[in-house]
């Protein structure tokens, strides 16, 4: 059977829904395509890599080791489209507003609560931040990672909610969450409203993509960019699907927004250059 | 802010204090909703979070967000709206109008569950009725009929004496036990049809479903008060036969909306009429006069809803005179084998109507009866009249309707 077959991370139940949605609509365009789900990222990078799908819809994390594994094997690999709502994201280190830290200096010796071991925007890159303001984790201060979803890259929204009960709980000083989720947890009372004050935030960064693999020619690399970037919020019948994947249009990929992830995952040891998994205590 | 009503390329608008985890994008949203897509909103206020969450929110409504540069007044942000609010509502339709006249010729499966004359977003399910053409089940007389029924509603444990001393002899006690088990029967079917023919029908036509919804409340309520009746001395209900349940039962099976309603209200609870008005001049004691006279008029709505139904459906769809015809037909065809009326129900109506059991009385009973099925055989005809069969036919027809009377 010939087509196109993608690989996506069953973090959420709603993930059979959009890319069952996704497939029909494709199908419907007169592109073959199927999907097939994984438990967590790091397979699904291993089996993009190894030819065994053609294209993965993968975190940014994923997307970085792909890189270093595709670059060992010489396998092509090259990122298609990303979301909208993928670009420029920012995440935010917040401490309670009635307590004792001022300043970034102010956490050398205190406890920092962060998401799992492997979430991007609640671990890696405010550590990385924080190690970029002159705070290293786990010298300057205490780490207090929520391992909810490990392998998941962070999509699943536990870690970070249990990084933010912590600061309320005063088990840690800090609380690392991607700007988004400060907003839902203020919503939602997992934070009182004004309770939290913005200590410091990282840079821009950008967030999924999805990625061709080397199975997939550029031929059909470029018809699957070509419809997904044709979906239009206007048409009902994917609106659905795109309100459930939380966009509002596909954009072309780009590489530009992950440097500093990148730099995350060279001062932690999270992979090594040849892509392999070195992060301690990382088993997804 | 800005109230013209004409969209303006900039608006400002002052969020005071107020985050966006507490309401401010109630404030922003009618804000955007002055400018047109690429058009700016400039945003002012304290909280300190705000150009954080305002970027976030942006991000996923699809507009974009430029932090204000220093020396910008008081400004935090602009925003610059995008499509995507426009996008969702571009395909969106009416269904229908709200009023009864605005009911649509044929209500969309998309439409499902929106109230009628709603401006519905394009795309989401499809929810499937049978009945989703107008024909199918609509009377003009629908709103009238429920808002006379709304208005009627009565409360069986208030609106019926039950601590009314009487005492009757034993045997018109039993007569009356007897009746009241059979009404509890065919109430029990007249409470079930109506209850399937609601969910068969697009709620795009809420009067109707409120008609029968409040139909099938009537008859929950008639099976109340006739239980009640019957286990008011002794406790301890009558006979159920065979041949009253096998007629009942061939109610149920009528899967076509309007046959249904034909069978059950036009002919069945047409023929009631006559036997409610029967049972309140024959009651022997002031309990069953008084139940027999609230449901006789609750019963008397549900024929009117049939007929009204029907008239109007017989209007649109000549043919629809052939069904009905063979749906009595078919009907009279699969109970010729059975025994009709419960023996014990004809035997209870004679002793009502009789009083005593003295000869000249039970003969009075007797006429009494033959008179109670020549009023049934006549309301029948004047009904099938109404509805268009010739004198001959409906005289024909009305004879082959179950001698179970419902």
């Amino acid at each position: 059977m010939n087509g196109i077959v993608l690989g996506a991370v069953a973090y959420d139940p709603k993930v059979v829904t959009i890319w069952s949605g996704f497939r029909s609509w494709l199908l419907g365009q007169g592109l073959e395509f199927d999907f097939v789900l994984y438990s967590h990222y790091e397979r699904q990078v291993e089996d993009l890599v190894g030819g065994r799908f053609d294209a993965a819809w993968h975190s940014p994390l994923a997307w970085l080791r792909t890189r270093r594994l595709a670059a060992v094997a010489g396998a092509g690999v090259r990122p298609l489209v990303m979301r909208d709502t993928d670009r420029d994201l920012t995440s935010v280190v917040v401490v309670r507003t009635d307590g004792p830290v001022r300043t970034v200096a102010d956490l050398k010796g205190r406890t920092v609560a962060v998401g799992a071991a492997d979430s991007p925007q609640a671990t890696l890159l405010p550590l990385q931040h924080l190690r970029e303001q002159g705070l290293v984790a786990g010298v300057d201060f205490d780490v207090r990672r929520h391992d909810i979803g490990v392998g998941l890259h962070g999509d699943h929204v536990g870690g970070e909610r249990e990084a933010a009960r912590a600061l309320m709980a005063g088990e840690a000083a800090a609380a690392c969450m991607i700007d988004a989720n400060h907003l839902l947890f203020a919503q939602e009372g997992t934070l009182p409203a004004g309770g939290t004050r913005l200590l410091t935030r990282t840079a821009a960064y950008d967030h999924c993509v999805l990625a061709a693999g080397p199975s997939l020619d550029e031929t059909s690399a470029d018809r699957l960019s070509q419809l997904l970037l044709s979906m239009s919020y206007a048409d009902p019948d994917v609106r659905h699907l795109l309100d459930l994947e939380g966009l509002t249009r596909w954009m072309p990929g780009r590489e530009s927004g992950f440097a500093q992830l990148a730099a995350a995952v060279e001062s932690t040891g999270f992979y090594d250059a040849e892509g392999r998994v070195t992060a301690t205590g990382y088993r997804p | 802010m800005t109230t013209d009503d004409t969209p303006l390329d900039t608006v400002t608008v002052d969020l005071g204090d107020l985050g966006l985890e507490r309401g401010a994008r109630l404030l922003l949203r009618r804000a955007l909703d002055q400018v047109p897509a690429g058009g700016e909103v400039t945003v002012t206020g304290s909280d300190p979070a705000l150009v954080i969450h305002l970027t976030a929110w942006c991000r996923r409504e699809g507009h974009t967000v430029s932090p204000a540069q220093p020396g910008d007044g008081g400004v935090r942000a602009r925003v610059r709206r995008g499509g995507t609010a426009s996008a969702r509502w571009a395909g969106a339709e009416r269904a229908g109008g709200p009023e009864p006249g605005g009911a649509a010729e044929r209500a969309e499966p998309h439409w499902g569950l929106a109230a009628r004359g709603a401006l519905v977003e394009a795309g989401g399910p499809e929810v499937f009725f049978p009945v989703a053409d107008r024909d199918t089940a609509w009377t003009d007389l629908a709103p009238r009929l429920y808002r006379q029924a709304t208005a009627a509603q009565w409360d069986p444990w208030t609106a019926v004496a039950w601590d009314t001393s009487f005492t009757l002899p034993d045997e018109v006690e039993a007569a009356v036990v007897q009746v009241m088990t059979y009404l509890v029967e065919n109430e029990q079917a007249a409470l079930v049809v109506p209850a399937r023919l609601l969910v068969q029908v697009h709620p795009h036509f809420r009067e109707i479903l409120q008609l029968l919804a409040v139909q099938a409340a009537d008859e929950a309520r008639h099976v109340e008060v006739f239980t009640r009746r019957a286990l008011l001395k002794n406790g301890v209900m009558g006979t159920s036969s065979v041949g009253g349940r096998a007629s009942l039962t061939s109610l149920l099976a009528e899967p076509d909306f309007s046959i249904a309603a034909f069978l059950l209200s036009v002919l069945g609870e047409g023929s009631f009429l006559s036997l409610l008005t029967f049972l309140e001049r024959h009651a022997p004691d002031p309990v069953t006069r008084r139940i027999s006279h609230l449901v006789r008029q609750d019963e008397a709505r549900h024929v009117a809803f049939g007929v009204g139904h029907l008239e109007y459906r017989a209007r649109v769809d000549p043919r629809l005179r052939g069904r009905l015809r063979s749906a009595v037909e078919r009907r009279h065809d699969a109970l010729a084998g059975t025994a009709g009326l419960n023996q014990d129900v004809f035997d209870a109506l004679v002793l009502l109507a009789a009083g005593s059991w003295a000869p000249e009385a039970i003969a009075r009973g007797w006429q009494a009866v033959q008179r109670l099925q020549a009023d049934m055989d006549e309301g029948r005809r004047h009904r099938l009249s109404r509805l268009g069969f010739p004198d001959d036919e409906a005289a024909e027809l009305s004879q082959l309707h179950t001698r179970n009377f419902m």
